[in-house]
């Protein structure tokens, strides 16, 4: 039966060539500027979200609090609050890309003849990953150094500049506050910071070797902070609401009790601008909608026309037999008809259409299988939406007066 | 079950106008027997063809009761009558009513689409009604490609198509020539003598009723009177 009334919605459509054609031509248009909007749309998004990660996106800081002492309340990071196995525990956390703990300090750095005051940051190999950060040369400590505190290097290019002039460092021995290293790798150069510190004077320990031989600290295994990245931009609010719940558990925070910890988000301005790129996408894709509607419009208006045309022919099948949810059934399949086939020749089109503005605009276009289905499922909902109406008025008719109809 | 096909009592119909009701059917009272071959006639207005909606089921009555096939009609909702139509009815009608897009085959065999019978079985009793109304080898054609008189034939068909035990059929020959009327009502008496299906006929035209067993005339809503046939007479002698 069901094929019956396809053939039939098809015969249809073929007894009116150029009036479907001309209806289908809406949903075209609909569903290929959504595609290539949509495209359009994602690809800018793309390209925004590509240029914040560069610059080592998806970071949070977690910075130790402030505390309270005898009333007094201390300013944040006064005491450290943050330890190593925090910094573990977070790593154990879902949707977490790399935790570097970091426990910085100043100290002299000799080699030779030459000295040098310098950053020391004691932290682990994941901070390299967390600071986007590539070697140079020579390879980077390991967890193994970290278990270990073992006294190795990776120096910036400001240290090698100042200590070893010509010299390859790799596999020299530095004394970092009269304790000899040894130098495993060399930083590639990063450059000034925003805020015009230079980033390659500093000097990368294992963050137990920090914590212990470096920089004896009153608070045993703390760290000044902890950097945190997430796996993806979409997953910062979901990280940074697990790592607080952690935090708290382990720190035994009281639900109304003040954190003795802070977590800042320096994705914020990251998702500030992906929201503009999304909120244009989503612009993009709510103009081209506005077409598919009027693409739907068009087999309402078309399909009404049809309907009062075939009356007769509608009369004739009633008085045959055919019950209500039989006409019903038969008109919405050819308004579906016309708006499915419509809307496969418009994905074609905004393919299409969307690989000419990459090739011949340099646009950056990205098509998401999601895009195409809702566009395809759009078009299909707007053929019941608005087929229904006219096939509920061809399954109402009456039938003396549908037969009678001239 | 009784061989009585059609029990009307005290039908009436009546249309709301802006200029107040108008009776058309003012209380009538029928009864038809299986196997019969009634003519209907009456003049234009007269409600004949009104009360033969109401025989199809693609009218309402006002009041009355309306018996088809030993069930109330007036009991049954829109999809029972439907099915009542696809099953019960075959309607033959004046203008041939053919569905123009299809062929004859698909136009035979339509009902038994909403019958929900599978393609096979509908293509093989279409193309066996095709030769029953001697139009073999046209089941591919499509209406407008054949004449008028074969057109009722495939009408014919279709109305057979689904084993109606009632065929009502409007002015069948109004759109034809004599000659070719003359080939449909012979039609229409063999299958009632050979194939006892009861048929009901309008007409306007007294020698296409002499078809039929029984004429009723119809005047003003009511029925005037009912008489056999001359042909009824001959076969009653």
């Amino acid at each position: 039966m069901i094929w019956f009334m396809l053939r039939e919605a098809f015969d249809a459509m073929i007894a009116n060539r150029m009036r479907s054609f001309l209806t289908m031509l809406g949903m075209m248009i609909g569903v290929g500027a959504v595609i290539v909007m949509s495209a359009i749309g994602t690809g800018a998004q793309d390209v925004v979200e590509k240029s914040i990660s560069s610059m080592g996106s998806n970071l949070f800081i977690v910075l130790s609090g402030s505390t309270t002492s005898g009333g007094a309340r201390m300013g944040s990071g006064a005491t450290p609050t943050l330890t190593l196995s925090d910094a573990e525990a977070i790593a154990e956390l879902p949707s977490i890309g790399a935790v570097a703990p970091i426990a910085p300090g100043t100290a002299q750095v000799v080699y030779g003849a030459n000295n040098w005051s310098t950053t020391i940051i004691g932290s682990t190999p994941s901070a390299l990953i967390v600071r986007n950060w590539e070697l140079e040369s020579g390879y980077a400590f390991t967890d193994a150094d970290v278990r270990g505190a073992t006294r190795v290097a990776i120096v910036g290019q400001t240290i090698v500049e100042n200590l070893f002039k010509d010299e390859d460092p790799i596999g020299k021995m530095i004394r970092i506050k009269q304790a000899p290293y040894q130098i495993v790798g060399v930083l590639t150069k990063k450059g000034q910071s925003l805020d015009g510190r230079d980033q390659d004077d500093t000097i990368l320990v294992p963050v137990t070797t920090a914590q212990r031989k470096l920089f004896g600290s009153q608070f045993k295994g703390t760290v000044r902070l902890i950097m945190v990245q997430a796996i993806s931009a979409e997953q910062m609010d979901e990280t940074e609401k697990a790592m607080m719940e952690l935090l708290h558990q382990r720190h035994r925070i009281r639900d109304n009790a003040e954190d003795d910890f802070s977590i800042r988000n320096l994705a914020a301005m990251a998702a500030a601008a992906a929201d503009t790129a999304e909120v244009m996408s989503l612009m993009l894709g709510a103009i081209a909608s506005i077409s598919l509607l009027v693409g739907g419009i068009g087999i309402m208006n078309i399909m009404l026309v049809s309907v009062t045309e075939r009356t007769r022919e509608i009369g004739i099948r009633i008085a045959i037999g055919a019950q209500e949810r039989d006409i019903l059934l038969q008109f919405l399949l050819e308004a579906l008809m016309i708006s499915l086939i419509g809307s496969l020749i418009g994905i074609l089109l905004g393919v299409g259409g969307a690989l000419i503005a990459e090739r011949f605009f340099s646009m950056s276009v990205i098509f998401t299988s999601q895009s195409i289905l809702s566009a395809f499922g759009v078009a299909a909902m707007v053929g019941i939406f608005f087929g229904f109406y006219p096939a509920l008025k061809a399954a109402k008719m009456v039938p003396i007066d549908a037969l009678r109809y001239q | 079950m009784s061989n009585i096909m059609i029990k009307i009592k005290n039908l009436t119909k009546s249309y709301s106008t802006f200029a107040g009701k108008v009776a058309v059917l003012r209380g009538i009272d029928l009864e038809v027997q299986s196997g019969e071959f009634l003519a209907i006639m009456g003049a234009s207005g007269s409600g004949k063809s009104t009360l033969m909606n109401i025989l199809g089921c693609l009218d309402a009555p006002s009041g009355g009761i309306y018996e088809l096939n030993g069930v109330n009609v007036q009991n049954l909702n829109k999809n029972a009558l439907a099915s009542f139509r696809n099953h019960i009815i075959g309607f033959v009608f004046q203008g041939f009513n053919l569905l123009q897009r299809m062929t004859l085959v698909d136009n035979i065999a339509l009902p038994l689409v909403y019958a929900g019978i599978p393609r096979e079985q509908r293509n093989e009793r279409a193309n066996a009604m095709l030769i029953k109304v001697g139009l073999e080898g046209y089941g591919t054609y499509r209406p407008n490609q054949i004449s008028g008189g074969q057109q009722q034939r495939v009408a014919i068909a279709r109305a057979l198509i689904n084993h109606p035990k009632l065929i009502l059929a409007d002015e069948p020959t109004g759109n034809l020539d004599t000659k070719t009327s003359q080939e449909i009502m012979e039609l229409f008496s063999e299958l009632n003598i050979t194939d006892g299906i009861t048929v009901i006929l309008v007409t306007h035209e007294l020698d296409i009723a002499q078809y039929a067993r029984h004429i009723i005339h119809v005047k003003d809503g009511q029925i005037n009177f009912r008489e056999p046939t001359k042909r009824m007479k001959e076969i009653e002698k």
